[in-house]
């Protein structure tokens, strides 16, 4: 009996386990390597050590950027869960209502989670076009000309309206997670509540949040790693070199244009590329796990 | 029988084996078209060998190139960028080396275009030039001429021009700024003729200057005057856009390669354009343009078929596949002695007689970071009014002294 089962799970975790480890693993252990060699074009030269991190973290423009770099992660990680996640929870907390149309909502707000990434970039890309997009022609209509701009060439509102576009298009997801855990909460818990006198706010608050904490840990968590991997949308909208004047750059954008080059503009700097990734992957790791103990932490057990 | 059979099977032998198969990887997938009518003209002269053009996205090429030759894959003739974007991939050895004794006909190439298919740490030859790209602007005849404007001599003309056509209501130049490289052409356009051109290119790329030296950074604040003659949001302009603006007579100008002249034909047929290059400060000096080796065919050297393909781009090396090229796809070939038919490529030939190299691609991207990279992220910097000229010099020769010696300390 214990063998078979074991054979089983051989059988449905092996594959799986190979495509991780010939994809994943592999890959990343390789990275850690090459991050430690010289590299002259794509070809690969003596062991050095930690001579690339030294470079990245001391030479001008690296340093610079692998800070300004971290930098837009962290703020793209806040502003989406301030707008994306809280939006998600309000819309959660609506929809568990069950106003009429809730299903038709559903769908509206799942839909963009659907379209392709590349489609919706490039979607945004023309609805923002400063001469012929959408989102200025309807300013202009609306009489509000001067807010008209170009939204992404403007350094100070690239990232933000990035963000914003990522926002729509990932909105769907956390409200259904939220929602799916709003549905879950016992409805004995909130009539006793109810019964003791709590208003809808203090149900929110005292019932259905706390009972909320495992949905709250999962879209943190993805958030985080989603924020810090963040390359599609950018790379889509804005091309590898993070425009304008790296007001889009992030940690991602940085490794791919080091270690692959930019077409007819720069060259790759394999090893430099490998120690940025290296880097990614530690602090991903890192902060991964010390935020899955620490919101695990607060989450409380259904009796 | 067996009589039979080895008489039957003779004859094929007699005639050589099965012809050989090359590959022929390359960015231009808009030139496939070109490029199957060139290789059949090869084909008949070479009926033992069979060519396979391959194009990918010019974007995701040089990584898919990478990813081949390290795997010691890759296709038996390759399509090289020039100067640093060949030295990637000459340096560690994955490019057959060429000489004069194998490829006689690259001894009547220019110097200069030769200069870009040479290693820069060896000083070998790995490619056949292919093309010679300039950096000009492009005019629309009809709206210069319901503007009663002519072209300018002058920057102050220039000036004078680009307000008249601001006055009118038409947008004088198509240009944006959301796309670095497009900067980098403009002060490709706009720069040399205020730093001296190949003078300044000289003592910079000797060290006896650097990119901080008032010639350069008063050359780039020149860029400025163009501002309030681009679209009010340009620094949100695209490429795309930018040639979209030109292409539907929506703008006056465009300044940028030579390269755009087949596009602009083949997207409007009625669009009535020629071109003139960035006028000087004086009337009757003669202009620098910027111009460049803008890319190399070269030889993988693991291929099996090594003889077959050193023919084919001996081939590339001809009179005869220049003309094709330089009809087929409106652009200079690198190839001495081609006629070239098109009026407004003619211009561009006759126009850039002062050449002078462009100056990052030639000079500075050898190694990362490159002068391109540098250049392109501050300018964007500086047209959008954070940065200063000065600054700009300052950032790009910090950057380059990472691996440009003459520049550290500086």
């Amino acid at each position: 009996m214990r063998t078979s089962r074991r054979m089983w799970l051989v059988f449905f975790l092996g594959p799986a386990t190979v495509v991780f480890a010939t994809f994943i693993t592999y890959p990343i252990l390789s990275a850690l390597a090459f991050s430690m060699y010289a590299w002259e074009g794509i070809g690969r030269r003596g062991f050095i050590g930690l001579a690339n991190f030294a470079r990245l973290f001391a030479t001008f423009p690296y340093s610079g950027l692998l800070v300004n770099a971290f930098w837009h992660n962290v703020l793209v990680f806040v502003v989406t869960m301030l707008i994306q996640n809280v939006t998600a929870l309000g819309l959660a907390v609506l929809l568990a209502r069950s106003p009429w149309g809730t299903r038709g909502y559903r769908v509206v707000f799942f839909l963009p989670v659907m379209l392709s990434l590349v489609i919706v970039g490039f979607l945004w890309a023309l609805f923002l076009n400063p001469i012929f997009g959408l989102v200025n022609k309807f300013l202009t209509l609306a009489h509000a000309g001067a807010l008209a701009r170009p939204w992404l060439g403007d350094a100070s509102t690239a990232l933000l309206t990035l963000i914003v576009v990522n926002a729509w298009r990932w909105l769907g997801f956390p409200t259904i997670v939220f929602l799916a855990g709003i549905n879950a909460v016992p409805e004995e818990y909130v009539e006793a509540a109810r019964i003791d006198g709590a208003g809808e706010w203090d149900v929110i608050r005292r019932i259905i949040f706390p009972l909320l904490a495992p949905a709250v840990t999962i879209i943190v968590l993805l958030t985080f790693i989603g924020s810090f991997n963040w390359f599609e949308l950018p790379y889509i909208m804005q091309g590898v070199s993070g425009a304008p004047n790296r007001a889009t750059d992030v940690l991602s954008l940085l490794f791919y244009r080091t270690a692959f080059g930019e077409v007819d503009t720069g060259l790759q700097d394999i090893g430099i590329g490998s120690a940025i990734a290296v880097l990614m992957f530690a602090l991903l790791l890192t902060v991964s796990a010390v935020g899955a103990v620490l919101l695990r932490r607060r989450e409380v057990e259904l009796a | 029988m067996i009589c039979l059979l080895v008489a039957g099977f003779y004859p094929a032998a007699a005639t050589g084996q099965q012809p050989v198969k090359l590959t022929f990887w390359s960015w231009r997938v808009e030139d496939k078209w070109a490029y199957d009518k060139i290789i059949q003209a090869f084909q008949q002269r070479n009926p033992g060998i069979q060519v396979e053009f391959v194009p990918f996205k010019a974007t995701e090429y040089n990584t898919i190139l990478s990813s081949a030759l390290t795997a010691g894959k890759g296709p038996d003739i390759i399509h090289l960028r020039a100067y640093g974007g060949l030295e990637t991939f000459a340096a560690p050895g994955y490019i057959a080396q060429l000489d004069f004794d194998k490829l006689p006909e690259l001894k009547t190439f220019s110097r200069q275009l030769l200069d870009g298919a040479r290693g820069r740490k060896d000083g070998k030859l790995y490619g056949v030039p292919f093309a010679t790209q300039s950096l000009v602007i492009y005019y629309n005849k009809k709206i210069f001429a319901q503007n009663n404007l002519s072209v300018p001599k002058t920057w102050d003309e220039f000036l004078t021009v680009l307000k008249t056509l601001k006055d009118h209501g038409v947008l004088p130049l198509a240009n944006g700024g959301k796309e670095g490289w497009t900067l980098e052409v403009m002060s490709g356009v706009v720069a040399p003729n205020f730093y001296g051109g190949t003078a300044f290119y000289d003592a910079v790329t000797r060290g006896q200057t650097s990119f901080k030296d008032t010639a350069y950074t008063n050359a780039l604040a020149k860029m400025l005057d163009l501002r309030p003659y681009m679209h009010p949001n340009f620094m949100g302009v695209d490429y795309t856009t930018m040639q979209q603006q030109f292409i539907n007579e929506q703008a006056a100008m465009f300044i940028g390669g030579s390269w755009e002249i087949g596009f602009f034909k083949a997207q409007n047929k009625d669009l009535d354009f020629d071109i003139f290059v960035a006028p000087p400060s004086k009337a009757g000096t003669t202009p620098w343009v910027s111009s460049y080796n803008d890319g190399n065919y070269g030889v993988n050297a693991k291929t099996p078929y090594m003889d077959a393909a050193l023919k084919f781009i001996q081939f590339t090396a001809t009179r005869e596949f220049g003309q094709m090229f330089t009809d087929m796809l409106a652009q200079l070939s690198a190839v001495p002695g081609v006629e070239v038919r098109d009026p407004i490529l003619k211009h561009v030939q006759e126009l850039s007689r002062k050449a002078t190299p462009y100056i990052m691609l030639v000079g500075f991207r050898w190694q990362a970071p490159t002068g391109s990279t540098l250049l392109q992220s501050a300018l964007q910097g500086m047209m959008a009014g954070s940065k200063t000229p000065e600054q700009v010099g300052d950032e790009v020769t910090k950057g380059l002294s990472a691996w440009f010696e003459p520049f550290q300390g500086r």
